[in-house]
């Protein structure tokens, strides 16, 4: 028997509210907000409440797809990255950089969001740049 | 910190007694609550009072139903309060746990928290720390039930108008244990749909929890918009004592009056 309560961080959102998923012999099977976070103090929304059910869905994605004769195929991360930095640089040369709009995620750190705009507004050269909390 | 607790816990460990204490411990500058399996292994063990009079409880009940429907044949410790040890009076009387597989290490609760929470028996019947305080009537539904009947539904309209239906007073419950949830039947509630109806939402929990719930204010302490949850329990218990001269948690023996489970009345 191993049951474990782990602190973590929700993933959903910036607030940023903090819980521990309780796991047992290796299978996250709830969450509980934790009561001394000075972010949410035993608090969580209905989406925090719930993370626990997102993590072992049969549902998530694991792998990049690449639509492939108009059929979405499971390919390797070095084959996804080839095919959109050579699409990117395409459709950049060919209708230049404000042509692109990049979409970043509250599911990622702060450092990988910096990461991602810097990459938008330097490597590519847009400050089309947005993300998914902003609903 | 408490060595009287501590000391218990180590002799049940140490004696193969239990396979492992649902506690609490201070861990990342935190209090959590947490399974010790290891009886040289509880330097960390606390009983939730960080700044205050527990004011890091945890559900600890709802934990220790998920371990044993996975391992039913194991015996576990736990730590208990007033509230928890009526907790787990009313999930025996529930089939939900086995009272015979369970080791309750008792606090009594001191007077602040008795105040706090209104707690008619702020200790449990056997305790290794803590003194025995009085019991203290519920003031907040004494309040409440001076206003007119207008006044009365005005404010828990108010109250419940700033519900974001986050589930979390359900979610926290110890008492909560249906594998069918009536506040995600469709037929009740409007589902997936922001706010809820009120008072609809609200009045179908608090008569749910007629019966059942044990009054550890978990629920008022997880609802993010501050809903006196606890005081209208309180105030349906109040009405189940009176109508049925039944309290939940009190006498193992008696079954809550609106248990329907387990066939129909003869
Ligand atoms: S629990 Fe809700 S508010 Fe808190 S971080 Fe997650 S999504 Fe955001
Ligand atoms: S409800 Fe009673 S037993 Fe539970 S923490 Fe409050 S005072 Fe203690
Ligand atoms: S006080 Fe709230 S959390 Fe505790 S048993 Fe009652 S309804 Fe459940
Ligand atoms: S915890 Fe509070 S806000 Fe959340 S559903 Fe319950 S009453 Fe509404």
């Amino acid at each position: 028997m191993d049951y474990r309560t782990v602190l973590t961080t929700c993933t959903h959102c910036g607030c940023g509210c903090n819980f521990y998923l309780e796991v047992l012999d290796g299978r996250v099977i709830g969450t509980i907000p934790c009561k001394t976070s000075p972010i949410n103090e035993g608090k969580l929304c209905i989406k925090g409440w719930n993370v626990h059910e997102f993590i072992q869905s049969k549902k998530r994605l694991t792998q990049p797809l690449l639509r492939k004769n108009g059929e979405l195929t499971e390919v390797s991360w070095d084959e996804a990255l080839d095919f959109t930095a050579r699409r990117l640089k395409e459709i950049k040369d060919a209708h230049g950089a404000d042509s692109l709009a990049f979409l970043t995620s509250a599911r990622v750190t702060n450092e990988e969001n910096y990461l991602f705009q810097k990459f938008c507004r330097a490597a590519i050269g847009t400050n089309n740049v947005d993300h998914c909390a902003r609903l | 910190m408490s060595e009287q607790v501590k000391n218990r816990v180590k002799e049940l460990l140490s004696s193969g007694k239990i396979k492992g204490f649902l506690g609490l411990c201070s861990r990342n500058g935190h209090i959590a609550p947490h399974l010790f399996v290891n009886a040289d292994d509880l330097d960390n063990l606390v009983v939730g009072d960080k700044l205050a009079a527990g004011d890091s409880r945890y559900p600890l009940n709802r934990q220790l139903i998920n371990l044993v429907r996975a391992y039913p044949d194991e015996t576990f410790g736990i730590l208990v309060r007033g509230c928890d040890e009526r907790g787990l009076t009313a999930l025996a009387s529930w089939n939900q746990v086995d009272p015979n597989k369970i080791e309750m290490v008792g606090i009594a609760c001191p007077r602040e928290l008795a105040l706090a929470c209104e707690c008619l028996k702020p200790y449990p019947e056997s305790f290794v720390d803590g003194e025995k305080c009085e019991g203290v009537s519920p003031e907040s539904v004494a309040r409440i039930d001076t206003l007119q009947v207008k006044e009365r539904f005005d404010h828990w309209y108010h109250e419940f108008s700033k519900c974001i239906k986050c589930y979390g007073c359900r979610d926290i419950c110890p008492m909560c244990f249906c594998n069918e949830c009536s506040l995600e039947n469709n037929e009740l509630i409007r589902t997936g749909e922001i706010p809820p109806e009120i008072p609809t939402f609200h009045l179908t929990r608090a008569v749910h929890m007629a019966g059942r719930c044990i009054d550890c204010g978990l629920c008022s302490e997880a609802c993010p918009a501050d809903i006196p949850l606890r005081t209208l329990y309180k105030k349906v218990a109040d009405i189940i004592d009176k109508q049925y001269g039944f309290r939940t948690g009190y006498d193992g023996a008696q079954k809550s009056p609106l248990n329907f489970l387990g066939g129909l009345p003869e």
